[in-house]
């Protein structure tokens, strides 16, 4: 059950997340993330309970206010982005802060609970309506959550995909690239106090950037960048909770730490991007100019007097000051692609070889 | 009325206000802002870890583990910068929630041991003052001397690496290390802060005094000394009342009273906003 609600809560997640990263405002999430605590202490304080729906709305007003509070501390030209960013949504934070401490006490309200969200407890937090058990409350956010978060993709995606990566333009076609701004900062705000009571503040960042930015390194298109940190995040959930479960350790931070886990093996591993497979490109690269210099030193060698002595596998070595490994390694590729032949210590090029190395030296 | 224990956290608390604010100009100016909210949290797995290795929860072996973490963070994002395409933004965002997440674990596990000894981490989230012993202080003094002389010293170089680097590079500075320096000395700044201020709401001590002395002057000195008079003044009021009482955090505090010091900066002078950032292109 807390799978699945955690799960839920992912895919929910990621759905935004793939267009704040896309539009580099993934910070964003954590400035929301953080602010919103304020509006739930408030309407906390108004309703005297944690799961009235006034909590949610208090926290998404509270999450749209530091957006546009930041918004027109950056229009008014005084602070740059990132500075304007980084002044609002601390102090929200803190206001919050100092009023759990001071007037809600270890009641009801928790500094940790508010970091780490109280996964563990989703399921005995349910909803009862008109004497109905419907479930755990958690259960139904989630996934009206994910739900709104499809939809509103789903709706809206040619401005949304216009916005993103022209906004000039998107504005040109009178798809006001502001609006759309505004309307994804809602989404978010929406989707992290959703997420916010059962995962807390840092997961909710964690399942936003992290799977999304996974997904970057894989993804050319779109659509596969969706999809793919749809399954970055729930994979790291999965993770995350069996690590948890076998280890007792903190369920929010383990499954951040499986994400931050998927993302380096996809920063290791990825075809495009990817250290290991670049390193391989590079070799093969190296080996090919390599071998291309070998077959113009063989060309221009061939028919001299001294070819005896100049084309030959020792001579090679010494001549291009290349390591005893390379040089063979060379060889090797020169065979196999049929450039040269070998007998004993003396290379050889062949027909193909010959016109190869001629067409890289009128290169 | 003065008495030890105030003059200590008042100590402890000008000190780091000083240096951030300092260094919390430079930042800003050159848009780095935000590394310092990253570097912040990236330092609470370093805490945990120092505190594992060496099962003490001395100042300097607890801010060490800080460093270290706060440097591998900023070189993961340098490092992502250079070999993918992600932005910025991006990696710190994975800084940030990622590392946390490792410290929470780390944190959960410490809890979970026999000793005694662990509750001092809780601290460290969001900061208290009253935790602060003389050893504490004397930690943050060394450090921030350090990073003073070294601002001194480092001044013109670091003055006209940020404000151009390519003229800097031009003049044969070496431009890579002198940011490595500067990011380092605020990697410091920040650390320093920890204990007082707390890992989740250090960053704003870097960003605020900086961002309101921004409002009041163009000049790099007058912005840099009142930056750090303001960063200053604000964590001594801030760890003063937040000693006053028993369950009063101090980050939170000290926050507050910085938004406010902005929100005063941001408030007049509409008609000269245009030109404030602007400068010499009017």
């Amino acid at each position: 059950m807390i799978l699945a609600i955690a799960l839920l809560t992912a895919v929910a997640c990621s759905l935004p997340g793939v267009f704040l990263v896309l539009r580099r405002m993934s910070l964003m999430s954590d400035a929301i993330s953080h602010a919103i605590l304020l509006g739930i202490v408030l309407g906390f304080f108004i309703t005297h309970t944690r799961h009235s729906p006034l909590l949610m709305l208090g926290a998404t007003l509270a999450g749209m206010a530091t957006v546009a509070i930041t918004e027109s501390i950056i229009q008014s030209k005084r602070l740059r982005e990132d500075a304007a960013i980084g002044l609002v949504f601390p102090a929200f934070f803190a206001l919050a802060i100092l009023l759990i401490t001071q007037f809600a006490g270890n009641v009801h309200l928790d500094t940790d609970a508010v970091l780490l969200g109280e996964l563990a407890f989703a399921p005995f937090h349910r909803w009862v309506f008109l004497g109905i058990d419907l479930g755990p409350a958690g259960l139904w956010v989630a996934t009206g959550l994910t739900l709104l978060n499809s939809l509103f993709i789903w709706l809206f995606y040619p401005a949304l995909t216009l916005s993103t990566f022209d906004p000039m333009l998107s504005n040109t076609m009178g798809l006001s690239a502001k609006r759309m701004h505004y309307a994804l900062m809602f989404i978010v705000s929406i989707t992290t106090v959703g997420a916010f009571e059962v995962v807390g503040s840092i997961l909710v960042v964690a399942l936003i950037v992290v799977p999304a930015a996974t997904a970057y390194l894989f993804a050319k298109r779109l659509p596969s960048m969706i999809a793919g940190s749809i399954l970055v995040g729930s994979s790291a959930v999965i993770l995350g909770y069996t690590l948890a479960m076998r280890y007792d350790l903190s369920l929010a931070g383990c499954m951040a730490v499986s994400a931050g886990a998927l993302f380096i093996g996809a920063l290791v591993l990825s075809p495009r991007f990817g250290l290991i497979p670049r390193l391989w490109r590079f070799q093969a690269q190296h080996i090919k100019f390599s071998t291309h210099l070998l077959l113009v030193q063989l060309l221009s060698h061939e028919g001299t007097p001294s070819e005896d002595s100049e084309s030959t596998h020792t001579n090679i070595l010494q001549h291009m000051r290349w390591s005893r490994t390379r040089t063979a390694r060379v060889v090797r590729y020169g065979i196999g692609k049929s450039y040269i032949t070998r007998t004993q210590d003396r290379l050889t090029l062949t027909a193909l070889g010959r016109e190869t190395a001629r067409a890289i030296m009128v290169r | 009325m003065i008495n030890h224990t105030l003059l200590v956290i008042g100590t402890g608390a000008l000190i780091l206000g000083a240096i951030s604010g300092a260094l919390g100009s430079f930042a800003l100016l050159r848009k780095q802002s935000l590394l310092g909210d990253a570097i912040a949290h990236a330092a609470l797995p370093g805490l945990c870890i120092a505190f594992l290795v060496t099962w003490q929860k001395s100042a300097w072996v607890l801010v060490t583990g800080a460093l270290i973490a706060g440097w591998i963070g900023v070189l993961t994002v340098l490092g992502l910068r250079r070999l993918t395409p992600l932005k910025d933004d991006a990696a710190l965002g994975f800084i940030l929630s990622v590392f946390f997440g490792l410290g929470i674990v780390l944190m959960s596990l410490i809890q979970k041991l026999p000793t005694a000894n662990q509750s001092g981490l809780m601290t460290y989230l969001f900061g208290s003052a009253a935790t602060l012993l003389v050893s504490d202080v004397i930690m943050m003094g060394v450090l921030g001397s350090i990073v003073f002389i070294g601002l001194l010293y480092f001044w013109h170089k670091i003055t006209v690496v940020t404000f151009d680097p390519l003229f800097a590079h031009a003049l044969g500075l070496q431009t890579l290390r002198i940011e490595i320096v500067l990011t380092g000395m605020i990697v410091v700044a920040i650390v320093i802060g920890l204990q007082t201020v707390g890992v989740v709401l250090m960053s704003a001590l870097l960003v605020a005094p900086a961002a309101a002395a921004r409002q009041w002057t163009k000049r790099l000195v007058p912005m840099v000394s009142l930056s750090a008079t303001i960063g200053a003044s604000s964590a001594v009021a801030g760890a003063w009342i937040s000693s006053l009482g028993t369950k009063i955090p101090t980050g939170p505090v000290i926050v507050l009273i910085l938004s406010g010091i902005v929100l005063i900066s941001l408030i007049p002078k509409q008609k000269k906003s245009a030109k404030n950032l602007e400068g010499p292109s009017q």
